[in-house]
């Protein structure tokens, strides 16, 4: 019955590719590999006819038509093309002038929105950035009070990367179209584990990536709605004029191939993996904060994917913490903060103490994660934690009763 | 990232963890020095404790707690160690440099060490106030 070291719980960072998706890609490098721009033979044929499936595969999976998915690198260029393309469409003054349309994000989307909202910051658009509350989730009273009359986009992510909280999106996409602003949500931890119909939640921009989905990496969509309202974009990338002139450049046909089949497996098995994954999530919660005392999960605790926690650990440090627990792969805080000495912006962002957002973890269940490997875990960070506590001086001065936020500590 | 065997070491067998009484008690105590170090918020908090031989001036035992990443408390059990059996003034002759080439720290762990170096002199210097000796050695240092 043992569980194989090391444990895979970082699903929300990336996850294994399905086997049935690497066999349904395998053709289309050495066997159909045309190009399907090209028009005339069967080997452009064949290829185009597998791109169209792929297209109408991810359309189904969030209520979209097929014209209006366009394949891309991944989230991070759906995001950009969806911001900086939608911005310079409908700036209300061309290039070089101030005040060229005001943009509403928020302080915690994924570095993929905000730093191109801060480059269109540059170019003369107004941007927002609302600040969450504490429990992380942002509201459609949000963004109404936000948006102004030159207010163009909205964007605001479908569920937070970090800690899992779900915004209110159908009722800022309604919002959005009362005051006829374009939205974009960025659904990348969203899309492929809950119900998605973009034409009833009144989406206008809809970024996704495979790789999240048990897909392949390098390849993503971003949907653009067509109809009520047909929705504008200027092109980063120039060329060929492929994928409707939105994205130019030969299309990854083996990589969209496996991001239709993943979404195909996603709609046909998300329902029963979500009940699944929830259990174990809510198993793994209960023991570690019934276990351990001054644990706090973060975030809204029921607007929260199923599949995935982030929780702080009071007195320990996140670092050790992630080498006490190496045999799990968990992420501390956001995964690109491993190199830096920052705490997660995200967790800073809703007000969690700095040193409690010293010491998060960020666990994200999967398709091919077992109930044994959460009780493995369970164990194994209960017991890193008490380890650490061992020799937190922190844990020390509040078992004395000492408020350490009443230290008078030398920052260095 | 990857750590050095020695910081692993460090971290897996702490050396020398704990204190010599709760900080009520050691404030009392004047054959104890406390150094403690760092900020919650900037991730590590260093509390290193000696005590001392008030005739000879050695430090005869050390103790140390972290909350801090691998480095740092392998840095911090590091500095225990090498105080075991120093006077005061050859332990005010342990420099960071000293640990960061003994533990092969990378560049972005320098500061544990710089960390450790301040929890010895704080702790020494704590030891010298709490018996009235001066302070010219620890400052000039």
């Amino acid at each position: 019955m043992g569980v194989n070291l090391p444990i895979y719980f970082d699903n929300a960072a990336t996850t294994k590719c399905d086997p049935r998706v690497v066999e349904a890609m395998l053709p289309y490098f050495t066997e159909v590999y045309g190009n399907p721009g090209s028009r005339n033979h069967s080997f452009g044929w064949a290829a185009e006819e597998a791109v169209d499936r792929a297209r109408q595969q991810v359309a189904r999976l969030i209520g979209a038509d097929r014209k209006e998915i366009i394949f891309t690198s991944g989230a991070t260029e759906s995001n950009n093309l969806a911001l900086k393309g939608a911005a310079r469409m409908y700036a209300k003054k061309p290039a070089g002038q101030e005040h060229r349309g005001h943009i509403v994000t928020c302080a915690i989307e994924h570095k993929a929105v905000l730093d191109p909202a801060k480059r269109l910051q540059k170019e003369g658009f107004d941007v927002t950035f609302l600040e969450p509350p504490a429990d992380g989730v942002i509201t459609r009273a949000m963004v109404e009070e936000a948006l102004r009359d030159d207010t163009i986009l909205v964007s605001i992510m479908w569920a937070n990367n970090e800690i899992g909280t779900i915004n209110e999106v159908p009722e800022i996409g309604a919002l959005c179209h009362e005051r006829g602003v374009i939205f974009h949500t960025d659904a990348t931890q969203w899309v492929g584990k809950m119900p998605t119909d973009v034409v009833r939640d009144n989406i206008d921009l809809l970024s996704m990536s495979g790789h999240k989905i048990y897909g392949p990496k390098g390849v993503g969509a971003l949907y653009v709605r067509r109809r009520r309202p047909r929705v504008r974009l200027q092109a980063i990338a120039e060329g060929g004029g492929q994928e409707r002139g939105f994205r130019s450049g030969t299309l990854n046909v083996p990589g969209i191939v496996g991001l239709g089949a993943a979404c195909e497996i996603c709609m046909q098995e998300m329902d029963s993996e979500r009940e699944r994954l929830l259990a174990m999530r809510n198993r793994l919660e209960e023991q570690i904060t019934g276990r351990l005392d001054t644990v706090q999960v973060n975030g809204h605790r029921e607007r929260r994917l199923p599949h995935l926690t982030n929780i702080s650990f009071g007195f320990v440090e996140g670092e050790s913490l992630m080498m006490a627990t190496k045999e799990i792969a968990m992420s501390s805080g956001s995964a690109c903060t491993s190199a830096s000495l920052e705490p997660s912006y995200v967790l800073k962002g809703l007000g969690v103490g700095d040193d409690l957002a010293h010491s998060s973890l960020r666990i994200s269940l999967g398709r091919f994660n077992t109930g044994e490997e959460v009780d493995y875990a369970i164990d194994a960070i209960v017991r890193a934690v008490e380890k650490l506590r061992e020799l937190s001086p922190l844990y020390d001065l509040h078992k004395e009763g000492i408020d350490i936020t009443k230290i008078q500590w030398q920052a260095h | 990232m990857a750590y050095h065997q020695k910081v692993i070491d460090h971290y897996e067998h702490p050396r020398n963890v704990g204190n010599f009484g709760t900080s009520e008690e050691v404030k009392q105590r004047k054959d104890i020095g406390v150094g403690l170090v760092g900020a919650p918020e900037c991730g590590d908090v260093m509390q290193l404790q000696i005590k001392v031989n008030d005739e000879t001036g050695v430090i005869e035992d050390a103790r140390f707690k972290c909350f801090g990443c691998g480095s740092a408390i392998a840095s911090s059990s590091l500095a225990t160690e090498w105080l075991k059996g120093k006077t005061l003034e050859e332990g005010l002759q342990i420099k960071n440099t000293m640990i960061v080439e003994e533990l092969q720290l990378p560049p972005v762990k320098i500061h544990c060490s710089v960390l450790a170096e301040d929890a010895i002199r704080s702790a020494i210097r704590d030891y010298k106030k709490k018996n009235g000796i001066a302070e010219e050695e620890a400052q000039s240092a």
